[in-house]
């Protein structure tokens, strides 16, 4: 499995996969790789399948048919970094507790290595100063980066963001690019973004979800291809330098 | 207070001297776990474990008078009970093949209720109030050998497992990007959870033992911004509340319980009130 990713020099392989919760599949014959330091877009409508195909690449959901080949385990190659708005803003956590749960494993307590990894990670994202605080009461941007530095603690090969830029202002939005053109120097991205503004400078590859998976070139981020994606018409327009798409009706 | 502490020591009365050391004792895995149940909104669980263990006493009372088998003993009823509705509902929890609230509800009812009907299936024996509300005339020195061994048991799993219920709880999809067995850890918390509330059925009863298991965690978390200092300071709390309800309850001669569970959410009251507007001068 292994010789064979190695021999296409690819990092992730799918190939012919189906998923379906119930008889309908969600995910239907999805065929692409992805290559170590791509930045891929993953785009599509609400409940086209983005967040399944990525909870497969995972390992958190097995596919109905197909299979996924990587490069290495599963837990250990994959950073997650989630939406925080999920989470519960009542939970007594500091930001080193977040990052630090980052490392955790099956069984035993956290080494010194550990929470050296967990203090290095929050000093790559700039949020050095901000361990000993509340998790809840930073900023928007702040915990989106604290989220970050905890999918960076372990070390992992590729990092995942689902939907990156939700909940943030404009200007943490551009800090955090800034952060991820660094961070995809040394790392694989995987976004999941209907931002595609935010995206566009740094993307390598475009991979549409909408029940099938189709890959796009970069320069195909157009009304076009946005419009197949989401299957309904959408606008992409230009907002002074960057891009941003909306919609015609609530999706 | 001297009349307390001359009833204390007095070593012709050992009960009161049992409920203050069952109280203390058992305060430790109440703050330990319950915290957990608080951060995790998991009270209503905790409430339908709590009331199914009825059913489990009333099977130990049943057994030992109708049928003669007496090793069961009503706090290995309600533990056997606990347990079965612990299992029943992480089951749900992770395969989530049936509501959750429509199976919360059945467990808390159904346990209740098959306890009432033991309870009057068993002659001599019709009068549920003791477990329902709680009696410390209960608690003799081998339940309170049985508290000691089992809050040693939850803490020492508390402290085992702290790091792995900590991550699940916060963020359990990401627990499990990490290879974390989520539902281990779901099955772990809720046993922690079982074996927790019969430890105090006796001092508070099924009834009001979820209040004496969420209001000390609840009232710690107006203090704590970390999970472990939310911890320690509700294990303060729980042992707080059990002295001075079990005081109280001496001066006024009042149900054990009922005081407790009083004193606790008017505690709770004050401290939320004070809590907020402290924040709010230093707003100003």
């Amino acid at each position: 499995m292994r010789s064979k990713l190695k021999e296409d020099g690819s990092l992730i392989r799918v190939e012919n996969l189906s998923f379906a919760y119930e008889t309908e599949d969600i995910i239907r014959d999805a065929d692409f790789f992805i290559n170590r330091r791509d930045v891929i877009t993953v785009v599509g409508p609400n409940g086209g399948g983005k967040t399944t195909l990525l909870r497969i690449l995972m390992g958190q959901l097995k596919p109905r048919k197909g299979r996924v080949l990587i490069s290495g385990a599963q837990s250990r190659i994959f950073g997650y970094v989630p939406q925080y708005s999920t989470m519960d803003p009542s939970y007594p956590i500091t930001a080193f507790e977040v990052v630090l749960s980052g490392r955790v494993k099956n069984f035993g307590f956290y080494s010194r290595a550990d929470k050296q990894a967990a203090a290095d990670a929050l000093e790559a994202v700039g949020q050095e100063d901000s361990g000993h605080k509340s998790f809840f009461e930073l900023s928007g941007g702040q915990r989106q980066r604290v989220l970050i530095a905890r999918a960076l603690a372990p070390d992992p090969e590729v990092l995942i963001l689902d939907e990156p830029t939700a909940n943030i202002d404009a200007e943490a939005e551009k800090q955090l690019n800034v952060l991820l053109k660094k961070l995809s120097l040394e790392h694989t991205i995987i976004l999941v973004t209907h931002d595609l503004g935010f995206v566009n400078e740094m993307t390598t590859r475009v991979l549409c979800v909408n029940r099938h998976v189709k890959e796009h070139p970069v320069d195909s981020l157009d009304d076009g291809l946005i419009a197949s994606a989401y299957g309904r018409q959408v606008k992409v327009v230009r907002h002074d330098h960057d891009l941003h798409h909306h919609e015609g009706g609530a999706e | 207070m001297s009349g307390f502490l001359a009833i204390l020591s007095n070593p012709d009365i050992p009960f009161i001297r049992m409920a203050l050391l069952a109280g203390v004792v058992g305060s430790i895995p109440f703050g330990f776990i319950g915290s957990f149940v608080v951060v995790k909104k998991m009270s209503s669980i905790a409430g339908a474990i709590s009331h199914s263990v009825l059913g489990g006493i009333g099977l130990a009372l049943y057994l030992e008078t109708v049928v003669g088998f007496s090793l069961l003993k009503p706090m290995g009823g309600a533990m056997l009970f606990a347990v079965l509705s612990a299992i029943i509902i992480s089951v749900v929890i992770i395969h989530g093949r049936e509501r959750l609230d429509t199976v919360i509800g059945a467990v808390w009812a159904v346990g209740m209720s098959l306890g009432l009907l033991f309870m009057a299936k068993t002659p001599g024996y019709g009068d549920p109030m003791s477990y329902l509300f709680g009696n410390i005339l209960l608690i003799g020195r081998s339940q309170l050998i049985m508290i000691a061994v089992f809050s040693a048991i939850i803490l020492i799993a508390g402290i085992l497992f702290y790091n792995q219920l900590l991550a699940v709880s916060f963020d359990a999809d990401f627990a499990e990007t990490r290879g974390i067995n989520t539902a281990w850890y779901q099955i772990i918390i809720m046993l922690l959870i079982s074996i927790t509330v019969v430890l105090m059925v006796s001092f508070v009863g099924t009834v009001m033992v979820i209040a004496f298991l969420t209001l000390p965690p609840a009232m710690a978390s107006l203090f704590s911004k970390r999970l472990s200092v939310m911890i320690g300071l509700s294990i303060i709390f729980s042992i707080l509340l059990s002295v001075a309800g079990l005081y109280f309850s001496f001066i006024f001669d009042l149900p054990t319980g009922s005081v407790t569970i009083v004193f606790a959410g008017a505690l709770y009251i004050i401290l939320r009130v004070v809590n907020t507007v402290v924040k709010r001068i230093r707003m100003v």
